[in-house]
């Protein structure tokens, strides 16, 4: 019971952290929270269902497909709501997130329906493996191995990449990143891209997990994947890895132990909990106060 | 007196007066997240909590003690910020982002445990009766608009205002200046919840129906987008903003389906060609006064400064 639980809860939480990721890198570069971020999610879900349903792909190549349109459509908002607001406050950033999360959305309400779709069946041949009295499906063990690789992945382009240590670089400090020559716009570009892949691939393991996609989907898991990018302490990688995988496991407990109605408030009140004893996170870093 | 008004009300085509009110009630609550945010700097992305608490409260209050609806207001308003004090208290300490997610975090949980309470009536919601006021409500309303603009403009320009700029400018200067910065923290969360309250209660007896899922997060970012297209800390930018936004999806009621696509666009463009709100940097009493001739000009002001600092030499130029 309780390795089924756990694994339940890893497979839930990593996809949480997939879309955490997002959230992370974007905020240690350019501290902008990016709401529409989920509504990124939502689409790569539904690239993945169009592309297994309509163009009958192989699973994996919907997942590419997914991820590469949803870097597309990353960069491209990028370019055109938060670019030119990078000199002004971080508030207006924000609202102009939100602007385009809400646009998204309705975007994607109008083109999809406001029904949830399901994928086709058989786009990734689902069996129950038995390990002692757990069951687990072989679509939970596919989600923790692709947001494991896909983790992995990101881990080496970070710290092994000359494109990683401009990040890096970014992240500590812009302008003198910008003076040392490096391509601040690219890279912040870059980063999009890499939060948005990983966001799609998430969409796309959840909407298999869960067979259903709808428009506003995003909302909630935006909403929880933040809360778990805050959690594990906001601009550091390994702490949203860390934050999503503890949201998923508690969140599964809680509702294992009978209080799931109260699902979507769980996440909430670890958050604010663990905030009040470490008011930076969980592995954040701690905010120098100068005078 | 109350009849005449409700006769006078009837001329007016219902949907306008929603219209009309929902402006009223999108002004109230974004004055109130402008003391939080505009005034104090902290970022809170779950007014609409307090909005939610405030509506329950006094639908609760009219529902179970059938209490006159002035008195009903005030406790409202007392009980939310009470509710904000003490929520306050412990998350106040975080700063910045930290403290956005632990009010939306906050928000959030107040939606789910209302959607699980009994005396809210769960996910079904509360039908709440008519208030037993003789005034029509829209005419209600928009008094509590008045006096909100009124008592904001006051904290403004007061002791208590200029404590509350100092701890968005520096927490540790303020600090160091001996004001205490978690009590004012406190007390600005409190008086935005309190109006937010009032807000809620207001909503709650026009509407005649609530339901917990109507104070999720988008009516949070709904009334922080009033508030930051307006323009941070001004009171006319947060009274246009909310009248903006609040209109704006009826207005755009003619596009159908298209009306939240071009409503978040508008968001979009709105920051790009206004980045820091419609009002930002712009002083209304200034500008009107300078429209009526009683003040001078910007220009000559630096003008008479430039030629100041001319005849008193170099050395002394401090500009």
């Amino acid at each position: 019971m309780f390795f089924q639980q756990l694994v339940n809860g890893i497979a839930l939480g990593s996809t949480y952290a997939l879309i955490a990721l997002g959230y992370t890198m974007v905020y240690g570069i350019i501290t902008l929270i990016n709401f529409a971020h989920g509504e990124i999610y939502m689409v790569g879900a539904f690239v993945g269902l169009f592309a297994t349903a309509i163009l009958k792909v192989n699973f994996f190549i919907a997942m590419l497909i997914a991820m590469l349109v949803c870097v597309l459509l990353a960069v491209l908002v990028e370019r055109i709501a938060y670019r030119p607001l990078r000199k002004s406050s971080r508030l207006s950033a924000l609202i102009s997130a939100i602007g385009v999360s809400i646009f998204l959305s309705t975007l994607a309400q109008m083109l999809f329906g406001a029904n949830a779709k399901g994928y086709p069946e058989g786009v990734f041949p689902v069996k129950q493996i038995h390990i002692g009295s757990a069951e687990i499906s072989t679509l939970q063990l596919l989600i923790i191995a692709v947001s494991a690789i896909l983790m992995i992945a990101l881990e080496f382009i970070v710290h092994k990449t000359k494109i990683g240590k401009a990040m890096r670089a970014t992240s500590e400090d812009y302008n003198t990143a910008a003076l040392m020559g490096i391509n601040v716009n690219m890279v912040i570009s870059f980063t999009f891209a890499l939060g948005s892949a990983l966001a799609a691939a998430g969409g796309v393991l959840v909407g298999l997990l869960f067979n259903a996609v709808s428009f506003n989907m995003g909302l909630m898991a935006g909403l929880k994947a933040f809360a778990a990018a805050v959690l594990g302490g906001i601009g550091s990688i390994p702490g949203a890895m860390l934050g999503g995988l503890l949201l998923g496991v508690t969140e599964v407990a809680g509702v294992a132990f009978g209080f799931s109605s109260y699902r979507d408030a769980i996440a909430f009140a670890i958050l604010v909990l663990v905030l009040l004893v470490k008011p930076t996170g969980l592995l954040g870093r701690k905010i120098q106060k100068k005078v | 007196m109350g009849d005449f008004l409700q006769q006078l009300m009837g001329y007016i085509n219902p949907y306008y007066l929603q219209i009309i009110v929902n402006i009223g009630i999108g002004i109230i609550l974004a004055l109130g997240l402008n003391v939080v945010t505009g005034l104090t700097g902290q970022l809170s992305l779950g007014h609409a909590a307090f909005m939610s608490i405030g509506a329950f409260t006094s639908a609760i209050l009219t529902i179970k003690l059938g209490m006159p609806f002035t008195v009903n207001m005030v406790l409202t308003g007392f009980i939310t910020a009470a509710v904000a004090a003490l929520i306050g208290l412990p998350i106040l300490r975080l700063t910045g982002d930290y403290l956005a997610i632990c009010t939306l975090g906050f928000a959030e949980i107040v939606k789910v445990v209302f959607l699980n309470l009994d005396i809210t009536n769960r996910a079904l919601g509360l039908s709440v009766p008519a208030p037993n006021t003789t005034i029509p409500m829209p005419i209600v309303v928009w008094i509590v608009v008045l006096l909100t603009i009124i008592i904001v403009s006051f904290i403004h320009n007061s002791r208590f205002g200029r404590a509350l700029m100092a701890v968005r400018g520096d927490e540790i200067a303020a600090e160091a200046m001996g004001i205490n910065v978690t009590l004012y923290k406190v007390q600005s969360f409190a008086l935005g919840a309190f109006i937010a309250g009032i807000g809620g209660g207001l909503y709650a007896h026009f509407m005649g129906y609530i339901n917990p899922s109507d104070f999720g997060f988008l009516k949070s970012v709904d009334i922080l987008s009033m508030v930051v297209l307006g323009g941070l800390g001004s009171i006319t930018g947060s009274v246009i903003g909310a009248t903006i936004l609040s209109a704006a999806p009826e207005f755009l009621r003619f596009m159908a389906n298209y009306r939240m696509l071009v409503y978040g666009g508008l968001l979009v463009c709105m920051m790009i060609f206004r980045p820091n709100g419609l009002m930002g940097g712009i002083s209304f009493t200034g500008l009107v006064l300078r429209t009526l001739g009683l003040k001078p000009h910007m220009r000559t002001i630096m003008e008479q400064k430039i030629s100041e600092s001319e005849t008193s030499g170099p050395g002394n130029g401090d500009t």
